[in-house]
């Protein structure tokens, strides 16, 4: 599996570290429901899944990545700091 | 049909023509009492308790493809109870005894051999663990030894012993524990089933679940509806697909976990070994083949089929603690799904819709747990009340965050187990 990582090109998976699923963070107060589906729930699709990737031994960037979980394809790639996830800059 | 040494002979000496298919292939009827959706080791262990244990026979398996082809036929077949946290622990003694029962109950013959595991420990730290570990199992009735570094060399003389960065310390031992026949569980358990009357029906994918009023009430499957007064979830890498049905949730990743055979050798390895070291572990099958395995890939998959770094660091993790393999060849791999969860440990509850269970998050410790999951979650659907060597496996654990087992200790976050 190799990540186009879209400050540094097409690098080999072992550069990055995985987060899991891109979720928009929660506000600070929200009800503990929404928090409990932030960090706990999953949609766990077996199909395309937007996900945080981080460049660790690149730039240093955490990666919005579309990735299909049934055939490991990459679909897109965006840095997340332009994918409006929300939390604090 | 009964097995026996007798059997055997008569057969062998009539030109096997006696034996008959092991369970019936009905057409599913249009109503049960309880409707299992996953016809693998937990969902034909909770058939074959339902009906032995709570004389509930009026009970479908629905299975998509063939029984026992996934997870129960995919993994390392170690079988062990060596956890620390309450909840696991007694879980796992509980599953660990109905293992040393198993072949007598079921008539069949599913190679259990208690050869014993051993987890090298490589430093103090490891060392204090594993002997606050042992000390909890033992208060609990199980079995646990702390083996000194000349004792694991006398049992395997092949580790590397000189290894400067993982030197050798010494190991955890539990004699019970040990490797099963992983496919023949399956197989045993589903001719359980069948001749106490229970449907198991193969090429039956579930499509939707029907709930009314906030109550299950059927399922729909591409051999068209079932109705059921009670639906239990049996999924375990796909359980996430199959909740959403019911329009749940649920807090599991599906990972991908590699495991790996060798060529045939002659016998050299006689225990289950763990390396505390890359979390790598080993045993040999009575075909002469290493199986081994390490880490998830550590991303969401339903491939069933790893990359190459997490072969890489595993064959580099084996060959530096037992260099002698290192010109052995690698004769296949394979990825099973696994549904993981946020703190590593499974679930056994109720939904919130009525009659309808949930067993899932099973993480990379299913098939231990095959006949316990299997009687306790019997014992839930029978009874609407927790087994009490399962009570703790809720599924609000994570919402209120009280009753999280974390039992490697590394946070209950999604990526860290």
């Amino acid at each position: 599996m190799r990540i186009t990582c879209p400050l540094c090109g097409e690098r080999d998976r072992r550069e990055f570290y995985y987060k899991g699923a891109a979720l928009v963070r929660p506000a600070e107060g929200a009800d503990l429901d929404v928090w409990h589906g932030y960090v706990n729930l999953r949609e766990n699709p077996a199909g395309p899944l937007d996900e945080l990737w981080y460049h660790e031994m690149g730039c240093n960037s955490w990666l919005k990545v579309t990735r299909d979980t049934a055939t490991h394809e990459i679909l897109a790639v965006q840095l997340a700091s332009e994918a409006g996830l929300g939390g604090e800059t | 049909m009964r097995f026996s040494g007798w059997r055997v002979l008569r057969e062998g000496l009539t030109g096997n023509k006696g034996w008959k298919p092991h369970w019936r292939d009905p057409e599913p009827k249009s109503e049960y009492d309880v409707v299992i959706i996953g016809g693998g080791g937990h969902g034909l262990a909770t058939a074959y308790y339902l009906a032995k244990e709570h004389g509930i026979t009026n009970v479908a398996v629905l299975e998509k493809g063939y029984l026992g082809g996934g997870n129960v036929g995919r993994n390392t077949t170690i079988v062990r109870a060596n956890y620390y946290l309450p909840g696991n622990s007694e879980f796992y003694s509980h599953s660990l005894k109905l293992w040393e029962g198993m072949e007598q109950d079921l008539n069949y013959n599913a190679m259990m051999s208690q050869r014993g595991i051993i987890n090298l420990f490589h430093n103090d730290g490891q060392r204090d663990a594993a002997v606050r570990r042992g000390n909890a199992i033992v208060n609990q009735g199980d079995d646990a030894e702390l083996l000194s570094r000349e004792q694991v060399r006398k049992l395997a003389p092949f580790l590397n012993f000189e290894n400067n960065r993982f030197p050798i310390m010494g190991g955890l031992m539990q004699r019970r524990a040990g490797t099963a026949r992983h496919d023949a569980v399956a197989w045993g358990y589903a001719r359980g089933a069948d001749m106490r009357g229970v449907d198991l029906i193969q090429n039956c994918e579930v499509t939707g679940i029907d709930v009314e009023g906030g109550k299950v009430v059927g399922v729909q499957t591409v051999r068209g509806p079932i109705r059921a007064k009670k639906v239990a979830l049996a999924a375990a890498g796909r359980s996430g697909q199959v909740a959403a049905m019911a329009g749940l949730t649920l807090p599991v990743e599906s990972h991908v976990l590699q495991a790996f055979v060798s060529e045939g050798l002659k016998p050299i390895v006689d225990h289950v070994i763990t390396f505390a070291e890359g979390h790598l572990y080993i045993s040999q099958s009575d075909k002469g083949g290493l199986v081994f395995g390490s880490y998830l890939d550590f991303y969401s998959s339903y491939a069933a089929r790893g990359n190459l770094p997490m072969v890489e660091h595993t064959m580099e993790t084996f060959v530096a603690m037992v260099p002698a393999v290192s010109k052995a060849r690698l004769l296949r791999s394979w990825g099973g799904i696994m549904d993981m969860t946020p703190d590593g440990s499974p679930i056994i509850d109720h939904s919130p819709i009525d009659g309808l269970y949930l067993n899932c998050g099973w993480c990379y410790g299913g098939f231990k747990a095959t006949p316990g999951s299997g009687s306790v979650y019997a014992h839930l659907i029978a009874t609407d009340r927790p087994h009490g060597a399962a009570a703790r496996f809720k599924l609000d654990r994570f919402r209120s965050g009280a009753g999280l087992m974390d039992e490697e200790g590394t946070g209950a976050q999604h990526n860290l187990h």
